[in-house]
C-alpha cells in the first residue's frame, strides 16, 4: 500500500513540477534577462518586476504543491527513489510543455539530450 | 545547406553563455542537490507521515535539517529564475541534469546509500546528456507575439 502511495506523490509532484515549470519559464520569459534588466534599470526595479508577474506566482503555486508532495513521498521512501522517478517523468512532461506552451525549439539534439537524461535517471532508481 | 550551417553558427553565438551564466547554471546544481538531501536526512528524523494526518507535515517544518535545505532550495529557486531568464527550460533542465549525479555521489558519501554499477551507468548517461545540450544555442529566438499569449496570436491572424 505504501508503494502505492509513493507513486501518488511522484505522480503529484511530476504533474505540479511541470506546471510550475512551464509558468516560472513564461514569467521569466516575458521579463527577459534579470542581469541586463538590473544593469539597465536597477535591482529594485527588477524585483519589482519580477514580483507583478502573474504566471511567476503560479508557478511558484504549482511549485510549493509539488515541494509538499514530495516531502510526503520522502517520508514514505528513499531520496534515492524519489528524487530521480519524479525527475525522469518531469524531464519528458517538461519537454512537451516547453514545446507545446512555451513554442520552444525542441531540436533532435534537446529530444536525445533529454531521453538521455532520462534514461539515466531511470537507471539510478532501478538499481 | 551552407545558409543553414552559417544560421545555425550565428544563433548558437548569439545564444552563447557567458561565464556568469554558467555560473548560475551551477547554483541551481549545488542549491537544488544540497537542499534535496539535506530534506531527505530531515524527513529521515521525522518518520513516516500517516496519510490520514497529512498535516503532520507541517511538524517537519521545525525540523533543523529540513529548515536549512528550504534556505538551500530558496537559493536554487532564486538562480533557477535566473537560469530561465537568459536560456530556455529544455536547455536548462538538462543542463542543471547533473544535480543528480551530484545528489548520488551525496547519498553515497553522507548518507552511506550504496552506489551500483548500474547506477554509475545512470550517472554517465546523464552527463552524456548535459553534455549535448550545452553544445546547442541556449535560446530559441522568438518574435515578441509568440509568447505573449494566445490573445496575441490570434490578433496576428
Amino acid at each position: 500500500m505504501r508503494n502505492l502511495y509513493t507513486w501518488i506523490c511522484i505522480f503529484s509532484v511530476v504533474c505540479s513540477a511541470a506546471t510550475g515549470d512551464v509558468f516560472i519559464a513564461l514569467a521569466m520569459r516575458r521579463i527577459g534577462d534579470l542581469g541586463l534588466f538590473r544593469r539597465k534599470h536597477g535591482f529594485f526595479a527588477m524585483m519589482t518586476r519580477v514580483l507583478s508577474s502573474g504566471a511567476l506566482f503560479a508557478g511558484i503555486f504549482f511549485m510549493a504543491m509539488a515541494f509538499f508532495s514530495n516531502l510526503v513521498g520522502l517520508s514514505w521512501a528513499d531520496l534515492s527513489l524519489m528524487g530521480p522517478a519524479s525527475a525522469a517523468l518531469t524531464f519528458v512532461t517538461n519537454a512537451i510543455g516547453a514545446k507545446f506552451f512555451l513554442h520552444e525549439n525542441v531540436d533532435k539534439r534537446r529530444w536525445l539530450a533529454t531521453l538521455f537524461v532520462c534514461c539515466g535517471v531511470l537507471l539510478l532508481t532501478r538499481s | 545547406m551552407e545558409l543553414l550551417v552559417f544560421r545555425y553558427r550565428l544563433s548558437f553565438r548569439k545564444c552563447a553563455l557567458t561565464p556568469r551564466k554558467y555560473l548560475v547554471l551551477l547554483s541551481v546544481v549545488v542549491f537544488g542537490s544540497i537542499g534535496d538531501t539535506m530534506l531527505a536526512r530531515g524527513m529521515k528524523d521525522v518518520g513516516a507521515i500517516d496519510v490520514h494526518h497529512l498535516v503532520h507535515v507541517f511538524a517537519a517544518l521545525s525540523n533543523p535539517w529540513v529548515i536549512f535545505g528550504i534556505f538551500c532550495l530558496l537559493g536554487f529557486m532564486s538562480s533557477y529564475m535566473t537560469a530561465l531568464s537568459f536560456a530556455d527550460l529544455t536547455y536548462v533542465l538538462p543542463a542543471t541534469a547533473l544535480g543528480y549525479v551530484f545528489m548520488a555521489l551525496l547519498s553515497r558519501f553522507w548518507l552511506h546509500e550504496h552506489i551500483s554499477l548500474q547506477r554509475w551507468a545512470g550517472i554517465a548517461l546523464i552527463t552524456a546528456g548535459v553534455g549535448l545540450v550545452a553544445g546547442g544555442p541556449s535560446r530559441t529566438e522568438h518574435p515578441p507575439a509568440a509568447v505573449s499569449g494566445p490573445k496575441a496570436a490570434q490578433g496576428q491572424g
